[in-house]
């Protein structure tokens, strides 16, 4: 029988992910993404429609492969000087678990922090995070990232909530 | 200090035929000056009647710093009107989008307004009966916006009666919007798919500037295009690149390219790049659209409408449309050095989804706060703010392919010049002199 994630286990990976983008250890974290997986910060308050209806972000792996890769790239421009961020999350929450159907949904209310010289950007909302086992490891099918303020004109924001 | 009010010789005097002076875009002064005169003169794209389909519904922005609601007369038409309780000066709507059902209604003391901004009833009416309420301008409801012009949907307004009437204004440069709505079965277009609001801390002519030069892609985006094509590289010639690889790809062609892209100008500053081909171009087929098209409208002229894939059309100052793909930018000036860029999307009314969807990745992977193109793109604009400040040089550069005469060739009628010419912003710079100062006092032209 392959490997069931505990209640903990589910927590620990979020935590986790979160620490990964703060560390900005990008390849370790596409490598928590599933090959289908998406990375989404919806442009609308409670938006259903992720093709019809533009978000602030809506990823596949590829697309976050093409982020990832940038940032390493000393001609990306908007990183100089570059930017940093911080998550402060609150004890994730494990909303379903299902193994039967290898299906786990998590969420965690969260503030995030980005900087870039001096200026700072500061935003909070809710993340859900939809993941399944593969090959003995937890992956990202989908998360979601609701910003509070996802309707108001932002400033750049250059790194992953 | 005033250095510019009232002085039109020197406003004009910072608008030279190869150059232009750094205070138009750091100036505070000249910035109040634009809200004052600019871009009171010139016709500005307000909203699209799209979003206000029923009688009652409206929506709220701002021009050039005044509030203003567009709104669904009882009748069908579009009324504009100032944002502007005629009592103590409250915004009697607030939200961006709503109904209000048969009127309007003042939240601070009951004034109501018919849908078209006229005067319907004020409570506690005998208090006014002796009084001259009813010949000032107290009692003739909300200010309507005089001119305004409905063009295939989109709503166009003008809040000052100086300068040319909106046809005059804009002349052949309506066939970019007009191919943007034939692209639809039916010839319509409609607001969808939501829209992106990123802050820019510059000064909005920094993102017009930007629009029509098309020798920054290949150096600016180096990071997202060219580690794009890296992603992709290995791949057989005709393998079918993802709808993301696709739409990135071209913005690292070469300066041959975007040279052979051609510019066409139009008076009052109006300009397109992309008369040969453009970056939208080579985009996939999406079958089951072209049969649609070609149902409607015959195989001739639908080939026709899709041929045509003009890149940016700069409808000057304000708002800036890529046909092919169905966006729309806007520029919304709030300060001499912030600046919140809109990017809106259409839904070809008739046509499949898939053409929405690709028009929403676009939009959100070039022009975003979130976006994997446009960091690099505020990067600059902000680098150019900053710069700016320094006194060593009072000049900003336009002379790539300048050449003698080509205000006089322009007024003429419209120039096609080569796609890497700043001729574009030479001539943007020309009619902003011009619309800055025609309404200044000194100035009796």
């Amino acid at each position: 029988m392959s490997w069931q994630p505990t209640e903990q286990d589910l927590i620990k990976f979020v935590v986790r992910e979160a620490r990964t983008l703060d560390e900005k250890r990008y390849d370790d974290w596409w490598e928590m993404f599933a090959e289908d997986g998406y990375y989404w910060v919806p442009l609308k308050r409670g938006q259903t429609d992720r093709w019809t209806h533009t978000s602030l972000m809506h990823e596949d792996k590829l697309l976050l492969k093409l982020r990832v890769e940038r940032l390493k790239k000393p001609r990306a421009f908007s990183q100089h000087p570059e930017s940093f961020c911080h998550h402060v999350l609150q004890t994730p929450e494990v909303e379903s678990m299902d193994h039967g159907a290898n299906a786990y949904r998590v969420r965690t209310e969260y503030m995030y922090t980005e900087i870039r010289a001096d200026d700072k950007f500061v935003t909070a909302g809710t993340m859900y995070y939809d993941l399944r086992v593969v090959d003995g490891a937890l992956k990202i099918v989908l998360k979601r990232v609701d910003m509070l303020d996802c309707e108001a004109p932002l400033p750049s924001i250059q790194l992953f909530q | 200090m005033d250095k510019y009010r009232n002085n039109p010789d020197a406003v004009k005097a910072l608008v030279r035929d190869d150059k232009v002076h750094r205070d138009i875009y750091i100036d505070p002064e000249i910035f109040d000056l634009e809200m004052e005169h600019f871009f009171r003169n010139v016709w500005m794209f307000l909203g699209h009647d799209s979003q206000i389909p029923n009688p009652g519904d409206y929506y709220t922005a701002n021009i050039g710093g005044e509030p203003v609601i567009m709104s669904r007369h009882t009748d069908g038409t579009v009324k504009v009107m100032h944002n502007r309780c005629p009592h103590k000066g409250a915004k009697v709507v607030t939200d961006e989008l709503g109904n209000t059902g048969k009127f309007f209604r003042c939240p601070y003391h009951a004034w109501t307004f018919k849908t078209d901004g006229t005067m319907l009833a004020v409570p506690f009416k005998q208090g006014y009966e002796k009084t001259d309420f009813h010949e000032c301008e107290a009692g003739k409801g909300l200010v309507p916006v005089k001119n305004v012009k409905v063009y295939r949907g989109f709503v166009f307004v003008k809040m000052s009666d100086h300068g040319p009437g909106f046809e005059e204004y804009f002349g052949d440069s309506l066939s970019s919007i007009d191919n943007m709505c034939d692209r639809s079965p039916v010839g319509e277009v409609e607001v969808a798919g939501g829209t992106l609001r990123y802050l820019h801390n510059t000064n909005w002519k920094q993102f017009v500037d930007n629009l029509h030069d098309t020798c920054h892609p290949m150096v600016t985006h180096e990071s997202a295009a060219g580690t794009a094509r890296e992603l992709w590289a290995g791949q057989p010639e005709d393998a079918v690149k993802p709808m993301a690889v696709e739409l990135v790809w071209p913005f690292m062609n070469g300066y041959e390219w975007f040279d052979g892209m051609g510019i066409k100008l139009y008076e009052n500053g109006h300009s397109y790049t992309g008369v040969n081909f453009s970056i939208h171009s080579a985009y996939s087929d999406i079958p089951e659209y072209t049969e649609a098209m070609e149902k409607a409208y015959g195989k001739e002229r639908a080939e026709a409408i899709l041929k045509e894939a003009r890149h940016n059309t700069a409808y000057y100052p304000n708002m800036t449309i890529k046909g092919a793909i169905q966006a729309m930018r806007v520029a919304r000036p709030i300060s001499v050095d912030k600046t919140v860029i809109e990017s809106w999307t259409f839904r070809l009314k008739g046509a499949p989804d898939k053409l929405l969807e690709r028009t929403c990745m676009y939009t959100r992977l070039i022009n975003a706060p979130t976006a994997v193109v446009g960091h690099d793109d505020l990067y600059m604009y902000r680098n150019i703010q900053e710069g700016l400040e320094s006194q060593a040089n009072d000049w900003v550069s336009l002379h790539r392919l300048h050449q003698e005469g080509e205000a006089e060739a322009v007024a003429k009628g419209p120039v096609v010049l080569n796609g890497t010419s700043e001729g574009s912003m030479r001539h943007q710079y020309r009619t902003w002199a011009k619309f800055m100062t025609m309404s200044m006092q000194g100035d009796k032209k």
